[in-house]
């Protein structure tokens, strides 16, 4: 027997859209038709450029807007009855939603007593969470006096005091130093255990590595989905990068000797994608005799993958 | 339980920053003393008790205008709670938009109301009498009034964006009306157009609650509302603020 696909689902996105309407009376179309499939218990990632949609389907998983075309299921339940979705939900956002003038506890206890909490129990999960966050000797601080990084394990703790069964994120490691961005994963990757599911949205390649799947996002479309090791296998073998005085002349070049590399000019750089890229290194160079300063090959990176279905960099910039 | 976490954090807050404290008991003080001291050689009450003098008349206005203060600086912390975030984590709570409004608007009033409340304890200073009776009743009538100032307060600040565009609202609305509801001289002397705004304005209706009250109805003063007619405008301008908050949250998920 296959287990029921609706209960196997965390979040099932049909054809969202959503548009911003602009003061000029202009739209901004921000998500134009996205459909994704989250199954219960991944940690499931939303790569893409900022400005891209990410933060405004964030919004719309969070309850907080709704989508204006197709419809968004999570847990089987329609986000139309947003108070039935709710209780299910522990949502991190990207900026802090701690009160700085509270403790550790008192932001806890308040986070409790909004999600029905009370009494013996609400105690008991606060001093699970202190514990298991190492936030037991914070107990008694004001927010205020907090680093960034245990903050943010505070809002962690907080989203997940009531046990929820999805854990939303909006670009959890913006803002941390890379110590507290390993200590985040890792308590990400300690919620597998428990069967939480985690969504979350990065513009870090890093990061999308370390989700079970993700998804491409580039204006508010689907680019592509699934892990992150089937979607380098996309790219055949090796990126190889050329640079040198005059790339145009390069490109040229290359282009004439070697038809078949399809090689690319990439912010001033020339690149192609080859299997066993290493062989060509010598091949390449000889056949340009000081028209090349470096050579690069490199496994391809989720960033590769991103600009060879966009045409895109990730971060910043036409190329 | 959500209302009463969301109001037990507004007092929590206000007690931690100690200039909110000071600034909230020492305003209407200062202005008290000084506008009441500066206008006393100059006033006479229309029609009044001639013993009357600008300092004890004055009282229950600044009473009202502790009030003002203290609710608009409580319905700030809404904006604050949306520029620095707390808000959107109480809005994907599974709470009730009501309750998020009761909570803030009973804090704020809860804290307004406390500042009023110890200003009526200088009652006697200004040569007011105050028993038993008349004391509580006040602080009744200072309850209702602190719910609908503090709502008020709350339906602008969901709105506005900025801490400053709020405080140009609130200047421009709450402080003629402050200005316009007997508080500060009666609609008795006034001329008669200025009489007619007062006359509609809910607030006039406050303060003579609050006159009625403190001095029951042998020497309340001329030209007010009746006691009737003053506590049932109070109540109803209190329910229907918040019917207002109500209906500014609905709608926007923000």
């Amino acid at each position: 027997m296959s287990p029921d696909p609706l209960s196997s689902s965390a979040v099932e996105a049909q054809g969202v859209e959503y548009s911003y309407r602009s003061r000029k009376g202009g739209v901004h179309k921000a998500l134009a038709g996205l459909s994704f499939r989250v199954a219960s218990g991944e940690v499931f990632g939303f790569l893409g450029p900022n400005g891209g949609g990410k933060t405004t389907l964030f919004r719309i998983l969070a309850t907080l807007a709704s989508p204006q075309g197709g419809s968004v299921r999570v847990f089987g339940t329609d986000l139309k009855m947003p108070s039935a979705v709710r209780r299910q939900l522990g949502v991190v956002f990207q900026n802090p939603s701690l009160d700085i003038h509270l403790t550790v506890r008192e932001n806890l206890l308040h986070q409790g007593h909004l999600y029905g909490l009370s009494g013996r129990d609400l105690e008991t999960r606060i001093g699970t969470a202190l514990e298991r966050f190492g936030l037991t000797e914070r107990r008694d601080q004001r927010a205020l006096e907090l680093s960034g990084g245990l903050r943010r394990r505070v809002e962690i703790a907080k989203a997940l005091l009531h046990s929820p069964r999805l854990l939303l994120l909006d670009e959890p490691s913006t803002g941390l130093d890379p110590g507290a961005r390993r200590d985040l994963w890792s308590t990400l990757e300690g919620l597998r255990g428990d069967g939480v599911t985690v969504l979350l949205t990065t513009h870090f390649m890093e990061e999308g590595d370390r989700c079970d799947r993700l998804a491409l996002i580039d204006r508010g479309a689907l680019v592509a989905e699934g892990s992150p090791a089937a979607l380098k296998e996309e790219i055949g073998g090796d990126v190889v990068t050329l640079t040198g005085p005059d790339p145009e002349g390069l490109l040229r070049d290359l282009s004439a000797r070697f038809p078949d590399f399809a090689p690319e000019l990439r912010d001033g750089a020339v690149r192609l994608e080859r299997e066993r890229g290493h062989e060509l290194v010598a091949r390449l160079i000889e056949a340009l005799p000081g028209r090349v300063d470096a050579v690069t090959v490199a496994r391809p990176t989720l960033e590769d993958v991103f600009l060879h279905r966009t045409g895109r960099r990730l971060y910043g910039g036409e190329s | 339980m959500a209302v009463y976490t969301l109001w037990k954090r507004e007092l929590v807050r206000f007690f931690r920053q100690p200039s909110r404290i000071a600034g909230a008991a020492g305003s209407p003080l200062i202005f008290w003393v000084l506008i009441g001291s500066g206008l006393s050689g100059s006033f006479r009450l229309p029609g009044g008790r001639a013993d009357l003098d600008y300092l004890e008349y004055f009282f229950p206005g600044t009473m009202v205008l502790t009030l003002l203060f203290a609710a608009i600086f409580s319905t700030i912390s809404v904006i604050e709670d949306r520029n620095q975030g707390f808000l959107q984590g109480v809005l994907v709570a599974p709470v009730p938009r009501a309750a998020i409004a009761a909570g803030k608007v009973l804090g704020g009033a809860t804290l307004a109301w406390l500042q009023s409340v110890i200003f009526l304890a200088l009652a006697p200073l200004a040569g007011i009498r105050l028993t038993l009776s008349s004391a509580l009743a006040a602080a009744g009538v200072l309850a209702i009034l602190g719910v609908a100032l503090t709502a008020v307060g709350f339906a602008f600040a969901w709105k506005v964006d900025s801490v400053q565009g709020f405080h140009a609202v609130m200047n421009l609305l709450l402080v003629p009306m402050w200005l316009l509801s007997g508080a500060f001289f009666p609609p008795s002397g006034a001329p008669g157009w200025l009489a007619a705004v007062m006359k509609v304005n809910p607030l006039t209706y406050g303060v003579a609650a609050l006159r009625w009250a403190l001095y029951g109805p042998a020497e309340a003063g001329t030209g007010l509302p009746g006691p009737a007619a003053a506590i049932a405008v109070t109540i109803v301008a209190a329910v229907v603020a918040f019917g207002f908050d109500l209906l500014v949250m609905r709608g926007s998920s923000e």
